[in-house]
Formats: structure tokens, C-alpha cells, sequence
């Protein structure tokens, strides 16, 4: 669905995106992510014909945006940061306007403002104005647009920016519900959600890409992250250098002193010692409140390719 | 073409969306009343060969305040959608280019008609007032309203030309402002260099709206104004399209 090879973009002495290619199949939820400034946003406006890129292609529906912008366009329903309306017109009229220029006409016009209209919860706000409109609400509008000449692609940037937490929730089922039918790329800060909503993952870094892969496999990638958990009470005893003896743990860290302390337990391989920790714990008489273990989340593997010493 | 109208229409509409079109219609109205009542009261004074319709179109209130209409109505045409980031909603839908440049121009000649349109009323209580004809003949109401259109034509390129330059509205008014009123002055000079000779003068006469609007309003239609006019505005769009264009520079 997206096509992207060899793409540079320099703005006056500076590389926005530095011979970036990937590709998008029919189908994917893509989450793209990266630090503020990586080029997420340089990327997506070069996709919807925006901006040229410096050199290299990109295409969308097998249309390359820059030559045939007209027909990938078509193809492609964008939804850009910050989401921009003419804060002076009505919804539903601006959902109309919106809906023409894109060449939807006559009895389906109606039709699918009615339908994007329906599913993005914008009923009882149809006929106020813009400007009236809580984010939240822009943030659909703005959805509803990209949605409603039934787009193949949907590219979102940023989509849950500035949302609070309850509609984060609502977008996340939305867009989980689009991805039955729409090819979609989206970029966020959000790791939570992307992990909840995306098949793969792609991380940007100054320009470059990082990491393409599905979020599981990322986080298996990601070794010596994580570890196991234990909150004890040892009473007297040095558990420290009990917990160290046994074999396959690399390194114990005390987290919290005092009558229970909280232990991170490092093991080889991220192998999973619970067993042998618990049996430790009950030969010494330890009470034991919590022994758990933690794996490495996506922010792990975020920080960890897109960390600078700066 | 149905995309051509939709965005005529939204550029048309939103003049009404906000409170500028009802500032500015009022403002117009009210220094053209003036200009008209003053036209009537010089002509008063005595015998006189001048129609109304031409005092009307000669008077020093009105070349005052004709200027000063189109950084109104054309600020904001490209400015507030720099501004508002919406210029990247509208140029990510199949749009062309062009489509937006002319009916953006397009959009503010409309509401600059618009703006006309109740002057007409003048002309005609004033022939139902006094059983007099304001103009001579129906060709000097052609002839000026026509010119006035062609000076909206070109000056309205200028101010989308202004607006495309910057995200500020105040800038582009400013910039726009400074562009007419140098046209003007341009055409003024015809007066003031009375010692220079007479191919400079005819030069500066030649772009002289002042003029043109004292050829017109006679219901003499001369081409030569009409050429310069359109040319102007093409010239000016052209412009406005290729500075409009340069966001896809490939640097």
C-alpha cells in the first residue's frame, strides 16, 4: 500500500530524514515512533503530497506521490498533527465541503457523511461550529475527514495527542475497528497504544530508521531489559548475597531498604528463576509479599534505540 | 469543476463567517455615502457640465477610501490558512493548485461586486429624488462600473499575491497596501512632474486609475485601460501561483 524507497529530506542544512525506505502492506496497522523531531511528521507530509522529497520515491495505492499526487490523494485520507479545521464552519457542512473536494458526489455524499458522521460520535455536535468543539471532538472531525471518501490508506499523525484518558480509550477502538478495512499508519508517543493497536512497528531516529519489526518481537530483541521482581523480608540475613548464589543470576540491586525491601533480580538470558528464588525464600523462612516477573515493554525498546548521550 | 465550485463557494461563504465582511461593508458604505452626499453638495454650488456620476468618481474621499478596501478583503485568503495549518488539509485532498490560486482571487472579486452593488442605489434615488439623470447615459453607469471591476480584478491579485508571501495577516494587508497605493501614486505623478517631458507623462497617464476612471465615467471605454488591467491581474496571478508553488521546491 505504501511504497517507500531511498527517501531524503533536507530542509536549508539540515536532514529531516536521512534515505529512509519501508513498506506498507494492504491490511497493516503501522505505528510509527520516534523522538520529537526524528521525522515521523517530514515522512507522513511527503506521503500525502505535501512537500516533495529532496531525492528517492515514495507511493501510495501504486500511485508515486509526487507524479501522480492527484490519484494517490485519492487513495489516501490524512489526518495531520494538530489536526487543522476552518474553525468558522459548521460540522456537518465542513464534513460536506470536505467530502467534495474529494470527489465524493450526489446520493453518496449524503451517504457517507451520514456513516463517518455515525461512526466517530460527531450526532450531537453536527451543527455546531468548530471553534466550539472540545479537542477531543476536533479530533474526530478531523478522523471523520480522513474517513470519509472511503480511503484505502489511512495515514494519522499523532492522533491521540492532547486527548485525556478516556478518549485515548475511545480512538484506540476506533482505529482498531478501521484496521478491518483500512491499510493505516499512524504515529504517537503513546507506547501503550501502540502495542494495543498495532501489527508492527517501525522506529525512527534522526532521520533513520531503526527498527521494523512486530512489538513482541522488538521486546525479545530487547535482552537484559526487565528482570524479576521480589519484595521480601529477610529479617537479619544478607539477602543480597544469598540471592546471588544461585546459579544463572547476574546481578541483585535493592531498590527499597527497610523492614521489606524490594529487589530487582537479574538473571542470564533473562531466564525465568522464580522457582529457584522461591525455594531460596522458603528454605531461609523469608516472608514474601510479591515475586514477579517483568518483561521488557516497548518504552524499553524505544529508549534503548532511540536513547542519545546529548 | 464541481471541486472548483466547492472551494468557490467556501472562500465566498467564509467572507460572512466572520465579522471583517460586515466591518468592511459598512465601513465602504458609509465613506461612499459621504463621498456621494459631498459629490451632490459640490455640484450645488453652481452651473456645471460634470454628471454626478462622474463628481462621484472623481472625488479626492473617494480615491481615499478606495485603497483601503482591498487589504481588507484580501489579507487573509492565503495568510489565516498558513496560519491555521488548514493549507495542509486543503492541498492533501485532490486539489490542484491552480484551482485554489483562482478561486481564492476569485472569492474576494465576488465580495468586492458585492461591496458595489448597494451604490447603485444612490444613482437611482437620486434620479427618483430630483427627476434628474445622475450620468448622461446608461453607457457612463457601463463604463464606470465596468472600470471599477477591473480595478477590483487587478487590485484583489495584488492582495492574494501579498497574502501568499506571509502567514501574518497584518503583513500581507501592510505589504498589499503599500503595492496599491504605489500604483497610485505611480498615476499621480502625471500631475505633479509638469516639467518633465511629455512621453514620461503619458507613460505614468497610462497607469493612472484616477485617469482611467475619469475616461470611463464619461462612458468612454477605452481598451487600452482594459488591456493593462487584465494584463495586470494574469501577471499578478501567475505570480501569487509560482510563490504558492514553492512549498514543493525540491531543495
Amino acid at each position: 500500500m505504501i511504497k517507500v524507497e531511498n527517501l531524503t529530506k533536507k530542509y536549508a542544512g539540515f536532514t529531516a530524514i536521512n534515505n529512509i525506505s519501508f513498506e506498507v502492506g494492504k491490511g497493516e496497522i503501522v505505528g510509527f515512533l520516534g523522538p520529537n523531531g526524528a521525522g515521523k511528521s517530514t515522512t507522513m507530509r511527503i506521503l500525502s503530497s505535501f512537500m516533495p522529497a529532496t531525492s528517492g520515491r515514495a507511493s501510495i495505492a501504486g500511485y508515486d506521490v509526487f507524479e501522480n499526487s492527484m490519484e494517490a490523494r485519492t487513495h489516501l485520507g490524512y489526518m495531520p498533527e494538530n489536526v487543522p479545521l476552518y474553525t468558522d464552519m459548521r460540522v456537518s457542512e465542513y464534513l460536506v465541503y470536505r467530502a467534495k473536494l474529494k470527489g465524493v458526489t450526489g446520493r453518496r455524499l449524503k451517504e457517507r457523511v451520514g456513516d463517518v458522521k455515525e461512526l466517530c460520535g460527531l450526532g450531537e455536535v453536527e451543527n455546531r461550529i468548530v471553534s466550539t468543539l472540545s479537542k477531543g471532538y476536533r479530533q474526530r472531525v478531523g478522523l471523520a475527514d480522513a474517513l470519509v471518501h472511503e480511503p484505502d490508506l489511512l495515514i494519522l499523525d499523532e492522533p491521540t495527542i492532547g486527548l485525556d484518558p478516556n478518549q485515548i480509550r475511545s480512538v484506540r477502538e476506533l482505529i482498531k475497528n478501521l484496521g478491518r478495512h483500512h491499510t493505516i499508519l499512524l504515529s504517537t508517543h503513546i507506547l501503550p497504544e501502540v502495542e494495543a493497536t498495532c501489527s508492527r512497528v517501525i522506529i525512527i531516529n534522526r532521520g533513520r530508521i531503526e527498527a521494523s519489526d512486530t512489538p513482541d518481537n522488538l521486546r525479545r530483541q530487547l535482552r537484559g531489559a526487565g528482570g524479576i521482581r521480589l519484595e521480601a523480608n529477610p529479617g537479619n540475613e544478607d539477602a543480597v548475597a544469598e540471592l546471588q548464589k544461585i546459579s544463572g543470576i547476574k546481578d541483585v540491586t535493592i531498590q527499597d531498604e527497610g523492614e521489606w525491601k524490594r529487589f530487582l533480580i537479574r538473571a542470564e538470558g533473562n531466564a525465568d528463576l522464580r522457582e529457584e528464588i522461591f525455594r531460596l525464600a522458603a528454605d531461609r523462612k523469608w516472608r514474601v509479599r510479591e515475586l514477579s516477573m517483568r518483561g521488557a515493554t516497548l518504552e524499553d525498546v524505544f529508549v534503548e534505540m532511540t536513547h542519545t548521550d546529548a | 469543476m464541481t471541486k472548483f465550485f466547492t472551494l468557490l463557494g467556501r472562500e465566498v461563504k467564509s467572507f460572512f463567517y466572520s465579522p471583517i465582511a460586515y466591518v468592511v461593508i459598512c465601513f465602504f458604505l458609509f465613506l461612499m455615502g459621504f463621498t456621494f452626499y459631498f459629490a451632490v453638495y459640490a455640484l450645488n454650488r453652481g452651473p456645471t457640465d460634470v454628471t454626478v456620476l462622474q463628481a462621484f468618481f472623481t472625488m479626492i474621499l473617494f480615491w481615499f477610501a478606495y485603497p483601503l478596501v482591498f487589504p481588507l478583503i484580501t489579507m487573509r485568503s492565503f495568510s489565516e490558512e498558513f496560519k491555521l495549518g488548514t493549507i495542509e488539509s486543503l492541498m492533501t485532498a485532490p486539489v490542484k493548485d491552480w484551482q485554489v490560486v483562482i478561486t481564492k482571487w476569485l472569492g474576494c472579486v465576488i465580495f468586492y461586486m458585492i461591496l458595489w452593488i448597494p451604490t447603485l442605489l444612490y444613482f437611482l434615488v437620486f434620479d427618483w429624488a430630483t427627476k434628474e439623470h445622475a450620468a448622461h447615459a446608461p453607457g457612463a453607469y457601463f463604463g464606470s462600473y465596468l472600470l471599477l471591476l477591473l480595478m477590483g480584478m487587478f487590485y484583489c491579485s495584488v492582495g492574494c499575491f501579498a497574502s501568499v508571501l506571509t502567514k501574518n495577516q497584518i503583513v500581507a494587508a501592510i505589504i498589499s497596501l503599500v503595492m496599491i497605493l504605489a500604483l497610485f501614486f505611480a498615476g499621480m505623478l502625471e500631475y505633479v512632474m509638469m516639467d518633465t517631458s511629455g512621453t514620461i507623462q503619458n507613460v505614468f497617464g497610462y497607469f493612472s486609475a484616477i485617469e482611467h476612471m475619469d475616461t470611463f465615467s464619461k462612458g468612454i471605454i477605452d481598451s487600452r485601460p482594459i488591456v493593462w488591467y487584465l494584463s495586470m491581474t494574469t501577471f499578478m496571478l501567475v505570480l501569487t501561483y509560482q510563490v504558492f508553488q514553492t512549498r514543493k521546491w525540491k531543495m
